[in-house]
C-alpha cells in the first residue's frame, strides 16, 4: 500500500488538490486536512486532480462522498480531473459522477469550477 | 532498502490494474440471474443507488468487534465472512448469496423481516461493488430501504484482529425516512451488532462486545429524490403480500 500524498495548489477562490498514491479510508486525515486548508484560504471551488492516483478502494470512494458533503455544506464545489478510464468507470458505477463533475484536464476543470 | 531520489513517471495502466479486479464491472441494470431460491421482484432491471441518490439524512455507522484471544488473520477472517455470510445474519433475515460466491459484480438477494413475526417480508438485494482479501462492499439497488454502501473489513490492531462493518446510508424515500426515524435507525444498528457478535462467536470469542459509532454526516434531506418512492421495495413487497390470497384464488400466484 502506498501512502497518500496531497499537494495543494491554490490561486484565489479555486484550489487544486493533486492526489498521488493510494486513496483509501486511511487517507481521510490527509485529504480532509488539505481540503480544510484550501477552504480556510478562501477556496470555494476545489479541483481533485487524480492524474497520479495509483489505487483506490471502496473506502476511498466513501471518503470522496463525505468530502463532497462537507464541500456542499460550506457552499463549495468539488470537481475532478485526471481520472483514467478505469476510475471514470468506477465513478460511473458508484454514480459519483452524478455529483462530482469530471473534466479531462486542470484547465477545463478550472474554467468550470470558477464559472 | 535503497531510496532513489528520482520519481518514476506515473504509469496509469499499471496503476489501474492494481485494483481493477476488485471492482465490479460497470453495469447499467442489475440482474439476479445468478441467485436461486429467492423472490426477485425488486432487483433485476434496477440501477444501483448509493448514498448520493437517497432522500433522507446521511449516516455513517461503524460497528467493530475485537476478536480477543482468537488466532485468525484479517484475510482468513474475510474469507470466512464471505463464505458463510448468510449464517451470521440475525434470525428471521435471509441472505441468498450468488451461486459463485461474494465476488465483484455479483448480485445477492435479501428477504428482510421488518419486525419479528411481521407478515410482510421485504424482498430486495445488493450488488457486490468491491471485494479484495481484506474487505468487501455492497451497494443497494433502487427501491432498497436504504441507498447505501456497506463495507465489511478486517485489520490487525496489535496482536488482535478487528472485524468491522461500516455503512454510509440514506433512507431512500420519504416513507423510508419516516420509518427510519420511528425506529428503523436503531433496528438497523441492532441488526449489524448482532451480525458482528455472531461472526465473533463463530470464530471462538466467548463474549463479543461490539462497539458502535453513529455519525450524521448530512442532516439535509435531498428533496429532489422524493420520487424514489416509485421504486420502493417496501411498497412492492407489501402489495405482493396483501394480494397473495387473491392471486392464489385466481390461480395467478
Amino acid at each position: 500500500m502506498t501512502a497518500t500524498v496531497i499537494e495543494l495548489d491554490q490561486d484565489g477562490p479555486a484550489a487544486i488538490l493533486r492526489i498521488e498514491g493510494d486513496v483509501t479510508s486511511a487517507s481521510e486525515a490527509d485529504l480532509m486536512a488539505a481540503y480544510g486548508l484550501a477552504a480556510a484560504n478562501g477556496a470555494t471551488a476545489v479541483i481533485l486532480d487524480f492524474s497520479k492516483l495509483e489505487y483506490m478502494n471502496s473506502g476511498g470512494i466513501g471518503l470522496l462522498v463525505t468530502l463532497l458533503v462537507r464541500a456542499r455544506r460550506g457552499g463549495g464545489r468539488l470537481v475532478a480531473t485526471g481520472l483514467s478510464e478505469h476510475y471514470r468507470q468506477i465513478f460511473s458505477l458508484t454514480r459519483l459522477d452524478e455529483a462530482i463533475e469530471i473534466y479531462d484536464d486542470d484547465a477545463a476543470a478550472m474554467v468550470a469550477a470558477t464559472a | 532498502m535503497t531510496e532513489l531520489n528520482v520519481k518514476p513517471p506515473p504509469n496509469h495502466d499499471a496503476a489501474t490494474n492494481r485494483d481493477a479486479a476488485n471492482w465490479a464491472q460497470p453495469v447499467d441494470r442489475l440482474s439476479a440471474a445468478g441467485v436461486a431460491g429467492a423472490t426477485d421482484d425488486a432487483v433485476t432491471g434496477r440501477r444501483v443507488s448509493g448514498p448520493l441518490q437517497g432522500f433522507g439524512q446521511l449516516w455513517q455507522k461503524t460497528f467493530t468487534v475485537r476478536l480477543d484471544g482468537v488466532d485468525i488473520s484479517p484475510t482468513d477472517l474475510i474469507a470466512l465472512w464471505k463464505e458463510r455470510f448468510p449464517t451470521f445474519w440475525p434470525k428471521g433475515q435471509r441472505f441468498y448469496a450468488p451461486l459463485s460466491g461474494i465476488a465483484p459484480g455479483e448480485v445477492a438477494l435479501l428477504e428482510i423481516e421488518p419486525l419479528p413475526g411481521a407478515p410482510v417480508r421485504f424482498s430486495t438485494g445488493v450488488l457486490v461493488l468491491y471485494a479484495d482479501d481484506e474487505s468487501f462492499t455492497f451497494m443497494s439497488p433502487e427501491g432498497h430501504i436504504l441507498s447505501a454502501w456497506i463495507t465489511f473489513s478486517a485489520r490487525r490492531d496489535g496482536d488482535v484482529t478487528v472485524a468491522q462493518a461500516q455503512a454510509l446510508e440514506r433512507p431512500s424515500d420519504p416513507f423510508d425516512e419516516l420509518a427510519y426515524m420511528l425506529g428503523g435507525n436503531r433496528q438497523n444498528d441492532r441488526f449489524w451488532e448482532a451480525t458482528l457478535r455472531n461472526l465473533a462467536a463463530a470464530v471462538g470469542v466467548a463474549s463479543p462486545a461490539v462497539d458502535t459509532q453513529v455519525v450524521c454526516i448530512d442532516r439535509n434531506r435531498q428533496w429532489r429524490y422524493w420520487r424514489n418512492v416509485r421504486n420502493s421495495a417496501t411498497i412492492r413487497s407489501a402489495r405482493r403480500t396483501l394480494t397473495a390470497p387473491l392471486r392464489k384464488l385466481t390461480g395467478r400466484g
